[in-house]
């Protein structure tokens, strides 16, 4: 099994456990995005995979070798670095050259002046001189390759990075972060890039990130971690519409997912400020009732609540809520349908039964029936 | 400053709130930088402009007359095979002092920087001999070095070697001095070093581990040489003209001797200045002192800078 396959990591940091058992397959060919809130212990996950930290348990395995305890240099991976981590003496072609030069040449051959006179190491450097060429040309660094990293742009220094990381094709790719320190607009173009990037070479890769619109943009999979454990791995699209634990639902999508307090009955009937849902429940007792903005409305008849604000963000609005019990919502409609709704007007809410989400009381996702039993809100 | 009259033949009969503000700012500026001035222009620039005048005459403390002899002073020197010595002498500490004191320094601090344990005591102990008296301590070298009482010869003996006279013999003496010229050098370098040595930062030695860069030597090779090249001129410049301007182990150990064998440049200068009172000539050593001083900096500034900074 080639890409990168990890199995119960566990980390303990001055008493406090920062990986929980962690387990995660990235497959041949796919770009897993790692996501989560900062300190959710995803950069000491991609570390660890690195061989830049030890896991005190658990196991690593890329290329359907196992690499645990070797060091990063055996392992056959390359990362990008959140700062770059680009060698600030050496020039761009140097820098883009050094795991070429450290795999192919000898100590003896990498030695300055004499290392040219050893056996091989001219055919070695040529070899090494084009492939760099190759990688730099391909990333549109062709005209800097005589420059220092101090001489260029953030998205320079960027490309740099990317393009020592791929010149020695290795069998995994590690991301960390290799986005948060550019400028917005840059941002959005070189995650196409990354894409690109990975496309061509085909390896795995993993993409650490905070950034859930990086995430759901550029993955085939994604995976949500928060306080040390991964809850969930699947699809952008599964992850947003059918997220298994209130904690993804609440991280990914923006603004965030509205909830709601609900009661299930005796039947399992759920009931949201006293009103029926036909929604039931396999349970009974107080659970959580999820919506995204899109799939809330103002409706004739449903949940009462005051408009709190309005803000126009130009394919859509959005309607800040509150209900009685004082919850806030936030409701995204289309401008065409934003009628007389203004701050402190009245209106009633609801909601497709359909896009519902229940949650129990420890936060996993309870698969809900629609039941129109009982006369239901829309 | 021009204020912004656009070519009109605007004369006003006073000056613009603009320009005034301007002229009471430039006023503040001079008084504010006076003391500075006044100290540096005191303290500094006239006592140089002083001695080099000096060095060209032929002034004697408590002479009657000053006679302007040109370059007599220096043609002396040229022939003077006591300043020969005193010059040789003073390029050889220097030459055994820099590199000695670096080369140590820097292994010491990347020991103590992978060491876990005992970093603060370590630097303490090492940083001992700069902030200590040169003078008490050169007393302390003068017993251990003791050629029949000192700790040392008694350990060699201990081994059956006979000790050296470690400070009157004439082959032996300048590397005594050396050698105490390193340990007081080593723990001033070895606190740059390790400062140097906390700016890298820690994501660069993932990053070479990542490269491939193996063992420890590749990853010395690689990031913590190359970032340390700032450090390592500064400390190479300031050990240099530390070690140029050796002068107390001399006078109290040495002073000279034997038979001007650990003669330094500036313990000539103080002979021919405080001893014979010869104020002119010693005025030419210390014109040679200081371009040899000058010397060090222009090579830092112009040469070496350009290139240990990566901008």
């Amino acid at each position: 099994m080639s890409g990168i396959r990890i199995e119960g990591l566990v980390r303990d940091y001055g008493g406090s456990r920062v990986l929980k058992g962690v387990s995660l397959q990235v497959g041949p060919g796919e770009f897993v995005a790692l996501v989560g809130p900062s300190g959710c212990g995803k950069s000491t996950l991609m570390r660890m995979i690195a061989g830049i930290d030890r896991p005190d348990a658990g196991q690593i395995h890329i290329n359907g070798r196992e690499v645990t305890g070797l060091r990063p240099a055996a392992r056959d991976v390359a990362m990008v670095f959140q700062s770059y981590a680009l060698y600030p003496h050496l020039t761009v072609a140097e820098n883009i050259a050094v795991p070429l030069a450290l795999r192919r040449l000898t100590t003896a051959q990498r030695l300055p002046l004499v290392g040219g006179l050893m056996p091989g190491a001219r055919a070695a450097r040529r070899q090494i001189e084009a492939d760099v060429a190759q990688a730099a040309e391909s990333l549109g660094l062709g005209h800097l390759q005589g420059r220092r990293p101090g001489q260029l742009s953030g998205g320079q220094r960027q490309r740099v990075a990317l393009a020592r990381a791929i010149v020695r094709r290795p069998a995994a790719f590690l991301m960390d972060e290799p986005l948060s320190n550019l400028d917005a607009a840059l941002r959005v173009q070189t995650r196409r890039e990354i894409v690109d990037i990975h496309r061509r070479a085909g390896a795995a890769t993993l993409y650490v990130t905070h950034d859930q619109a990086e995430a759901l943009t550029m993955a085939d999979r994604v995976a949500v971690m928060q306080g040390g454990e991964i809850l969930q791995v699947a699809s952008p699209e599964a992850i947003y519409a059918d997220p298994a634990d209130l904690r993804v639902a609440c991280f990914i999508g923006s603004p965030r997912i509205n909830t709601l307090a609900a009661e299930a009955d005796s039947q399992g009937f759920v009931r949201v400020a006293g009103m029926a849902t036909g929604l039931r429940a396999p349970m009974t007792g107080a659970i959580t009732l999820a919506l995204r903005p899109e799939d809330l409305q103002p409706v004739a008849h449903g949940l009462p609540a005051v408009a709190e604000g309005i803000e126009f963000l130009g394919e859509s609005l959005l309607l800040h809520a509150r209900l009685e019990d004082g919850t806030g919502l936030v409701l995204r409609i289309a401008p065409e349908n934003r009628g007389h709704l203004a701050a402190g007007a009245r209106l009633a809410l609801g909601f497709d039964p359909a896009r519902a989400l229940l949650f129990g009381a420890d936060g996993k996702r309870l698969p809900a029936r629609i039941q129109a039993a009982e006369p239901a809100l829309v | 400053m021009s204020d912004a009259t656009f070519g009109l033949p605007v004369a006003p009969a006073k000056a613009t709130p603009a320009a005034r503000h301007a002229r009471s700012e430039a006023i503040t500026a001079w008084l504010l930088s006076l003391p500075a001035i006044l100290s540096y222009l005191l303290l500094l620039l006239l006592p140089t402009l002083a001695a080099v005048a000096l060095a060209f005459t032929d002034y004697e403390l408590g002479a009657d007359s000053v006679r302007w002899i040109g370059l007599e002073n220096f043609a002396e020197l040229w022939t003077d095979r006591g300043f020969r010595q005193s010059f040789v002498n003073t390029v050889f500490y220097v030459g055994v002092v820099t590199p000695g004191s670096i080369l140590g320094a820097l292994v010491i601090a990347l020991l103590i920087e992978a060491g876990v344990r005992g970093r603060t005591l370590f630097r303490a102990v090492f940083f001992l001999p700069v902030v200590s008296l040169t003078v008490a301590m050169a007393s302390a070298w003068q017993y251990l070095l003791h050629p029949t009482i000192g700790p040392l010869n008694g350990m060699l003996r201990q081994l059956g070697i006979a000790g050296p006279a470690w400070l009157s013999d004439s082959g032996m003496v300048m590397w005594s001095l050396a050698g105490i010229g390193i340990w007081e050098n080593l723990g001033f370098n070895l606190v740059l070093f390790l400062a140097g040595l906390t700016a890298i930062p820690r994501e660069l030695y993932a990053a070479a581990e990542v490269d491939g860069a193996r063992s420890a030597w590749a990853r010395f090779r690689l990031v913590t040489w190359p970032l340390l090249g700032p450090t390592t001129l500064f400390v190479l410049t300031i050990t240099m003209i530390r070690s140029v301007r050796v002068f107390d182990t001399v006078k109290v150990l040495t002073q000279g001797g034997p038979n001007k064998a650990s003669e330094v440049l500036l313990h000539s200068m103080y002979q021919e200045g405080f001893t014979f009172f010869r104020l002119g000539y010693s005025a030419a050593i210390t014109l040679v002192f200081l371009a040899i001083v000058l010397a060090l900096m222009w090579l830092q500034t112009r040469v070496l800078d350009k290139r240990v900074h990566y901008g």
